[in-house]
């Protein structure tokens, strides 16, 4: 297909229409492990990979599936792996290590319940794990979070060329609605720019021989090095941070909300404004870097903030530094229970009653 | 500098008796002199930060000898562990990609299928293959991944302080077993190169040791074995090297190399374990 030609439009499942993207992004290799709901994304791998002569390995498990993506993101490929939350947990080290390293790499958790073994249903109870880290030491890794399969497959694009742009693994961070939710797409595949020049292991036939690693034992070594990765997510903050508003304009209540939790909010203020309730929708698109920012400027306009997720209360923290003075109300639901559009315009109605028009 | 721009280097004698290699390559005939023993030009000239006695020094060699004579410097792809033998980059001049700890058979798998072009091996010590990357290394060689390991075996955990390995042998005092090593609380030293000759994926393993020059040389044709049997596209190789630690077990190194002489192979029999190559053109395979 060719890049950025829009096609008619397809009834796809979110998981597949991630698997396809990733192929038309030109994917050269995908490694994974079987586990729900992310499951379809690596069937469809296993099946289209190889009919394009193209690298698809299941690992032993999740640690096995992201060394591998360490191996070949090292020799500049362009590497895919997919996982759900438990699976996560275990690529956290490679992570950390791909940070380290500066190793490009996209990495798509289809979110489910948790902690532990959880359930199988959606949530968002990773936001923390997301954002915040995955493993151990100072690293960020860009987080897009898509709320429609349309926007699942723009991203993974996006995805890919800000890995190989700042060498650093990109996670897509979906939920299990997004991942086995069908809708209607008119998928708009692109070929990502990708640059591996002057650092990919190829054997090092006519030139220097080049080292892709993490360990720096001098601490001044370290903190170098540490100073130059803080320095490209401060670039990666100001170029990449991105957000979507919806209804904001006259908005009095702003719920602030990603992914399937977004499109909750949107059923809810269309609900609201039906019922004279002026609410509109702050969806980051990239969960970090953080829209602080502009989330503050939007939030000085309005009475109250709602944050609602499939979680116990995670984005609302950084919502909560993100904000002055608008007091900010949460509600979320957990373990795979997703909360409907009217509980939310009930909490909208409760945030709008107990707050007063901003000065 | 260019690796090309190395001045060529005379062909090493130690340890080719039993690989089998011609004789060292001859000096100009109008000199009285000629090379017997230089350094292979895959290692880089910078001194090891390796203790006394230790046996990776020996082991770095033999690769990179190998390495040199097999002309594969050029499409090679190391990959490094974590362990003492971290530093392998250092030491040899060649593309290196670092693992996590235990991971570098996944590691090495994502570089071969990215890459089918290149020579990949991985370089890991006990700690790092035979506890935390059993996984990793178990399903390597199930797949039959082309690549080969160096797994150096001085039973214990060096690099941080001489800890009891599954490797360790029984009764063995480290750090962590300063009583010994009792199987019944701390179970048995693992065999790892036979457990992974019985999958069907694994075309070559091996065992040897670097006591002696006699040995030594064995281990390079087992090696040498190893590279040859990947670039044959045969399958998944290791060689297992007994090795020293003489900080480690308390011992001086004549004392560590004698151990590895005398005690080590009663628990680590060496040799051939498997060549289903050999076997296939036997009849056996």
């Amino acid at each position: 297909m060719t890049a950025g030609l829009a096609t008619r439009p397809r009834l796809m499942k979110g998981n597949e229409a991630m698997a396809d993207a990733a192929i038309e992004a030109g994917c050269d290799a995908y490694f994974g492990y079987p586990i729900t709901p992310q499951a379809e994304l690596l069937e469809r791998m296993a099946k289209r990979m190889p009919e394009l002569g193209r690298t698809f390995v299941q690992a032993e498990s999740e640690i096995g599936a992201i060394n591998m993506a360490l191996g070949a993101a090292a020799t500049g490929a362009k590497v895919l792996v997919s996982t759900s939350s438990p699976g996560m947990s275990l690529m956290a080290e490679a992570v950390s290590y791909m940070a380290g390293s500066e190793l490009p790499v996209v990495l798509v958790n289809v979110m489910r319940g948790g902690p532990g073994l959880g359930s199988i249903g959606p949530a968002q109870g990773d936001y923390f794990q997301a954002t915040k880290g995955h493993g151990h030491g100072d690293y960020r890794v860009p987080v897009l979070a898509p709320s429609s399969i349309a926007e699942a497959v723009a991203l993974m694009a996006d995805a890919f060329e800000m890995a190989s742009r700042y060498r650093t693994p990109v996670l897509l961070l979906a939920d299990g609605i997004m991942g086995q939710a069908m809708e209607p797409v008119v998928p708009v595949f692109r070929t990502p720019r990708w640059d591996v020049s002057g650092w990919n292991l190829t054997g090092a036939a006519g030139r220097r021989p080049r080292v892709v690693k993490s360990l720096h034992l001098l601490p001044e070594d370290l903190e170098r090095h540490n100073r130059h990765l803080q320095a490209k997510y401060a670039e990666i903050t100001e170029r990449e941070t991105r957000w979507a508003g919806e209804e904001l304009e006259d908005a009095e209540v702003v719920i602030v909300a990603y992914g399937t939790a977004a499109r909750v909010a949107r059923t809810a203020i269309e609900r609201g404004r039906g019922a004279g309730l002026r609410a509109g929708l702050f969806r980051p698109v990239t969960l970090w870097p953080f829209p602080s920012r502009a989330l503050a400027e939007v939030a000085s306009h309005a009475r109250a903030v709602l944050v609602v997720e499939l979680s116990a209360g995670q984005l609302v923290e950084d919502v909560r530094l993100a904000v002055d003075r608008t007091p900010v109300f949460f509600h979320g639901r957990t373990g795979g229970m997703v909360p409907t559009p009217g509980e939310v315009v009930e909490r909208v109605r409760l945030a709008w009653a107990l707050t007063e028009p901003p000065r | 500098m260019t690796r090309e721009a190395v001045p060529a280097t005379g062909r090493p004698l130690i340890g080719d008796g039993a690989a089998g290699d011609g004789p060292a390559s001859a000096a100009p005939p109008s000199s009285p002199r000629r090379s017997v023993y230089a350094r292979p030009s895959v290692l880089t000239e910078r001194a090891t930060h390796y203790c006394p006695g230790c046996g990776h020094g020996i082991i770095h060699r033999l690769v990179a000898e190998l390495l040199d004579e097999l002309q594969l410097a050029p499409r090679t792809i190391g990959v490094a562990s974590v362990g003492c033998s971290v530093f392998a980059y250092d030491y040899f001049d060649i593309d290196f990609v670092e693992s996590p700890h235990g991971r570098a058979p996944a590691v090495a798998t994502g570089v071969r299928r990215a890459r089918p072009d290149a020579f990949v091996f991985t370089y890991q010590g006990d700690g790092d293959l035979a506890a935390i990357g059993t996984a990793e290394i178990v399903h390597a060689a199930a797949r039959g991944e082309q690549i080969s390991v160096v797994f150096v075996n001085n039973g214990i955990y060096g690099m941080t302080g001489g800890q009891m390995a599954p490797t360790t042998l029984l009764g063995q005092r480290t750090t962590s077993s300063p009583q010994g090593r009792d199987p019944g609380v701390a179970g048995y030293p693992i065999p790892i190169t036979e457990m992974l000759a019985l999958l069907p994926g694994v075309a070559y393993a091996a065992r040897g040791s670097i006591a002696d020059p006699g040995h030594i040389g064995k281990t390079k044709a087992m090696l040498r074995r190893s590279f040859e049997t990947q670039l044959a596209g045969a399958g998944f190789s290791i060689v297992e090297v007994l090795s020293t630690c003489p900080v480690g077990w308390g011992m001086t190194p004549v004392e560590a190399m004698r151990h590895v002489a005398e005690d080590v192979p009663a628990t680590y029999p060496l040799g051939v374990v498997v060549d289903r190559r050999a076997d296939a053109a036997k009849g056996k395979g």
